[in-house]
């Protein structure tokens, strides 16, 4: 994996497949304290602390439901070759969290990459899931900014109209794209 | 950050989406499935999907479902995508980057023939 954003993507389709209801996904840029943290949150089967801490083995694998793969210990790799860390918390019948802090300035941490696309792509794909994706910048001198997306709105103004229809689709890539966009922190000099 | 004025815009797409169905004759539900597993994304299954979205907002085209799904066991040929029209079988694509797909979009989502070359025979 390139990108954080796709590592994003890849432990979110464990949420769908424990089958969730709620996902939300949070990225949180934070220059002031050198972190870059994304969290993904859902109401799933979730897991017996036994199973939540056998994921993180690459080695585990629950093959015939293909529950989790080698993502989780891929994405752990990732943060901790930044000095940053990794959590799970999850519990049966209630939901899985997953926290990734990396350093934001370490020469190893991969790009963030392209969230815009990951939230667009995962917000049409599964439209049966309530979606929250959010993406907190915090500049330098602590001034912060965030875009939130909550696909109620939404769904209920479409009704049954579907999200991968043309007018539609550039509807959403729109708003995505100008609400990142506008998060750019402006350089400082 | 959906506010008022782009709920209302929404209206608006919605209205001019529905408007544009009901003068088109239900031509069977089409369906486009990208796997989306671990071993998707690595290879690029990010792209594929993407390539897909935007062939159907620059083309302008109605009633296709996009959705992912896991791994289906194959990892050495993704990225793969998949292509449902009404009742036909499954067809089922092997090592589909963007340009293939937009390939398949065209050949095989929007004239009806499966683009032979990068058929998985399963």
């Amino acid at each position: 994996m390139r990108e954080i954003a796709l590592h994003l993507m890849d432990i979110a389709e464990n949420s769908v497949a424990a089958e969730s209801r709620n996902i939300r996904m949070d990225v949180l840029e934070d220059l002031q304290s050198d972190l870059l943290k994304v969290t993904l949150e859902d109401d799933g089967r979730g897991m017996s602390a036994e199973t939540a801490q056998r994921v993180l083995d690459p080695f585990y694998t629950t093959r015939t439901t293909r529950k989790v793969g080698l993502g989780i210990p891929l994405l752990k790799l990732a943060t901790e070759q930044t000095g940053g860390g990794f959590s799970l918390e999850s519990e049966s019948g209630k939901g899985t969290k997953v926290e990734a802090r990396f350093s934001h300035s370490h020469i190893d941490r991969m790009p963030l990459g392209d969230v815009g696309t990951t939230f667009l792509t995962l917000l049409v794909s599964y439209p049966q899931i309530h979606w929250v994706f959010t993406y907190q910048v915090k500049d330098r001198h602590g001034a912060w900014n965030e875009f939130i997306l909550d696909d109620d709105e939404i769904k209920s103004v479409l009704g049954d109209t579907s999200l991968t229809e043309p007018e539609v689709l550039r509807f959403l890539r729109g708003m995505i794209e100008e609400g990142i966009e506008s998060l750019v922190p402006q350089p400082v000099l | 950050m959906p506010a008022i004025k782009s709920l209302e815009e929404l209206k608006r797409v919605r209205e001019e989406a529905l408007a544009k169905k009901q003068l088109k004759a239900a031509p069977g539900q089409i369906q486009v499935i990208v796997a989306m597993g671990t071993c998707g994304i690595a290879a690029g299954a990010r792209g594929t999907m993407k390539s897909v979205l935007n062939y159907i907002e620059a083309q302008n085209l109605s009633g296709v479902t996009v959705t992912q799904t896991g791994c289906i066991g194959k990892c050495e040929q993704e990225p793969i995508m998949q292509v449902i029209i009404g009742d036909s079988a499954k067809v089922t694509y092997g090592k589909v980057n963007a340009e293939v797909a937009a390939q398949i979009m065209k050949q095989h989502v929007q004239n009806g023939t499966p683009v032979k070359d990068y058929v998985l025979p399963l």
